[in-house]
């Protein structure tokens, strides 16, 4: 991927490291170009990777949120997906430059003095730094962790030093996750986190539906229908109140373009974060990428951060500018 | 890795190291003295200019004043934590005079989720159903002072008491869920938790026989029966129901808001006030565009710097500037001095409605910017459009009066002549 023109490290991270941390997982370490700080994560966000062809892919941060340098990912192949786990494993490379949005958290760890995580295969990675921070805070806590086979399961050495409060069920070795033992009974107090397959989450929906309220919490796995962005193609934006027309360029955002054309806009983090530039669409389909709105939020299209978010491809924006 | 130690039974310190003094330019400036107070100017270049770290010898404490050094130490948590205080006590060694906040006090991991919901509370999204309402509620404040006077006539008043206090408190209350009764002691509770950042001076000793009634009726207004049904108060309860917190947070995150919400937003008002009264091209400015409220407020909010200062710690022995911070030791970051840099802000001391405040750390940085922003902004926008829809020219009629705050930039009196418009 060449290096976008203007201002190409707040646009894209580049690809710091790839290593392999079980059969089908590639754990990708991400960081900015410049090597500057990354905006701050807490356990359960995922990060926007906006891969070729217009496919956007969500995967969970799971590395350690001390080190404000690096994102960790991991991406399982899935033969059967729409090309962006391929991608990933077969053409991307240590050095390359990605685009990306976010972090963004819709699976927040809660406090509580005891949780329950159930993982199934990859559905370990936002569970991971979640046990970090139980296990940092005394939590009483345990991981119920299903897969294929150990070969499959990633990051059993970082979980080897838990002890007895990891309990690993392989497949291949007849094994078989029996939730009723956790879940059978109420434990008021204890919040269960589950992600994996739908077939995983369903089985312990069904048996938590005796639990109190808000017991569950659950993340699925499964690439939501999102609009297909614009990678870092220009694109064009008309500002309503000047009607000015401006063109976007790779790498510049919406914020500095606006600005160049006169409009006046506040901002503070520049990063997606604090909200201050909040500005309402008008027409045109945004590509989000800042670490504010939820899914429901995002469809609503209403409103964008213009110091990160650009546009869906080929729709041309309408600011309330 | 830090967590915020708890409250019971500090340790006692170990065997202090020596301070880097001669790496680093020492000085023995009291920036909480009187006359700092009432003009920091001074101080805060001489700051800059001695380096990008400079030790107070009468606080054993790191100074920070240039921009570039200010927002780097903001935004590093993880080697700055807040959990120790982010005043002049360190909690590492000293009891704090209340639990901490757990959110301006407080580190991640148990800081994540105070910070979540109120930043959902509180975000631009959620702020807008309250827009038109205090857009509403700005005029006719505006009208009610405007009542005696006809077109082209005259109103001299005290802004600080009749505008900037008059504002905040009419609408930030309500929003709360607050009751009527005892809202007087808002001012003066928040007044004294921003002197307790501070050195344990005669401003921490003025507030001190007040303490235990302020704090006893700001925690009763926290509890869930004191608070109406719907407004933010009751939003936090509503996530404690959900799990996002628990039920032992929820008081003291609707603390957060009673502390923070309402003095540093009167003297954010107070300063846009005082900057438009005082520079009247910036006041037609506004007058010819007035969706330049938005930037007004936060070109003053750049200029004064309502919150001056903020603490941290070292977590660590961390580098800065070629210098190094000793584990344990506070700093001091002058977010003032940082918003006056010169090598950030050309002409730094001009307010100007033409520049883009942007970037500023009035209200912080990072994870603990000002979560409260968009309020803040929302209430300066609505009372500036007010003001300039009715108002011609703006005045002083004497010199403004300061009220003294070890960390905010206070006004006790603003006197000023308002000309409507024909």
């Amino acid at each position: 991927m060449a290096q976008a023109p203007g201002r190409p490290d707040a646009r894209s991270l580049v690809i710091a490291g790839k290593t392999a941390a079980a059969d089908g997982v590639a754990v990708l370490t991400l960081a900015r170009p410049s090597g500057r700080r990354l905006p701050d994560w807490t356990p359960g966000a995922h990060l926007d990777l906006v891969l070729p062809g217009g496919l956007t892919r969500q995967y969970s941060l799971c590395g350690d949120r001390w080190d404000a340098y690096r994102y960790r990912v991991a991406v399982l192949r899935e033969p059967a997906g729409r090309g962006g786990s391929g991608y990933v494993h077969a053409q991307l490379h240590v050095g390359d430059l990605i685009g990306w949005g976010g972090p963004r958290n819709g699976f927040p760890l809660v406090p509580s003095q005891a949780y329950l995580f159930i993982a199934g295969g990859i559905g370990i990675t936002p569970l991971l730094p979640m046990i970090a921070q139980a296990d940092l805070l005394d939590a009483d806590w345990t991981l119920l962790y299903a897969g294929r086979s150990l070969a499959s399961m990633a990051f059993l050495d970082e979980l080897s030093g838990y002890g007895d409060r990891v309990r690993l069920t392989p497949g291949d070795a007849g094994g078989r996750l029996d939730l009723n033992p956790w879940l059978g009974a109420p434990r008021p107090g204890v919040k269960v986190y589950c992600c994996g397959p739908s077939r995983l989450l369903d089985a312990v929906a069904g048996i938590c539906a005796g639990w109190p309220r808000y017991s569950l919490r659950t993340e699925r796995f499964e690439p939501r229908a999102a609009a297909s962005n614009a990678g870092d193609a220009a694109f064009e934006v008309e500002l309503r109140r000047s009607g000015a027309q401006v063109t976007v360029a790779p790498g510049v955002s919406v914020l500095d373009a606006a600005r160049r054309a006169g409009a006046t806009v506040l901002s503070s983090c520049e990063r997606g974060v604090c909200g201050t530039c909040e500005t309402a669409v008008v027409a045109g389909r945004p590509d989000h990428r800042d670490s504010l709105l939820d899914d429901d939020e995002r469809s609503r299209g209403d409103c964008m951060y213009i110091c990160v978010s650009r546009a869906a491809a080929g729709s041309r924006l309408v600011l309330d500018l | 890795m830090t967590i915020a130690s708890s409250h019971p039974d500090p340790p006692t310190p170990p065997a202090l190291p020596a301070p880097h003094t001669r790496t680093v330019p020492a000085s023995d400036s009291d920036p909480f003295s009187r006359a700092v107070i009432e003009d920091p100017s001074a101080l805060h270049a001489e700051l800059r200019d001695a380096g990008p770290v400079v030790y107070l010898t009468r606080y054993d404490t790191y100074a920070l004043a240039r921009y570039d050094d200010v927002q780097a130490a903001l935004v590093n948590w993880q080697q700055f934590p807040s959990g120790y205080g982010v005043g002049l006590s360190n909690f590492r060694y000293e009891r704090p005079w209340r639990p901490p906040s757990l959110l301006l006090e407080s580190d991640p991991p148990r800081h994540d989720a105070p910070r979540r919901l109120l930043a959902k509370i509180l975000g631009p999204r959620a702020l807008r159903r309250l827009r038109e309402q205090w857009f509403t509620d700005a005029e006719r404040l505006v009208d009610e002072l405007l009542a005696g006077a006809s077109a082209g006539g005259e109103v001299e008043l005290d802004a600080v008491p009749a505008l900037a206090e008059a504002f905040p408190l009419r609408v930030f209350p309500d929003a709360v869920g607050l009751g009527q009764a005892g809202r007087e002691h808002l001012l003066p509770y928040g007044d004294h938790a921003f002197n307790a950042f501070g050195p344990g001076n005669d401003l921490v000793a003025q507030g001190a026989p007040r303490v235990a009634e302020l704090s006893a009726w700001v925690g009763a207004q926290c509890e869930r029966e004191a608070l109406a049904p719907v407004g933010f108060g009751a939003d936090i309860w509503a996530a404690a129901d959900r799990g996002e917190i628990t039920p032992q947070q929820a008081p003291l995150i609707v603390r957060s808001l009673l502390t923070a919400g309402v003095d540093t937003t009167v003297h954010g008002l107070g300063a846009v006030l005082w900057a438009l009264a005082a520079n009247p091209t910036q006041w037609r400015l506004l007058k010819a565009q007035p969706e330049l409220a938005r930037t007004a407020f936060d070109e003053a909010v750049r200029l004064e710097s309502p919150v001056q200062t903020f603490f941290r710690t070292a977590d660590g022995d961390v580098p800065i500037g070629g210098a190094l911070i000793p584990d344990g030791k506070k700093i001091l970051m002058f977010l003032s001095a940082a918003n006056r840099d010169p090598r950030r802000w050309p002409d730094p001391d001009a307010f100007d409605l033409t520049r883009d405040p942007s970037g500023h750390v009035g209200f912080g940085m990072g994870l603990h910017q000002c979560v409260g922003q968009h309020i803040a902004r929302l209430e300066g926008e609505a009372l500036l459009t007010a003001l300039a829809r009715r108002v011609e020219s703006i005045e002083l009629t004497a010199p403004p009066r300061r009220h003294p705050n070890n960390t905010l930039r206070a006004l006790a009196s603003l006197p000023l002549r308002l000309r409507l418009a024909r």
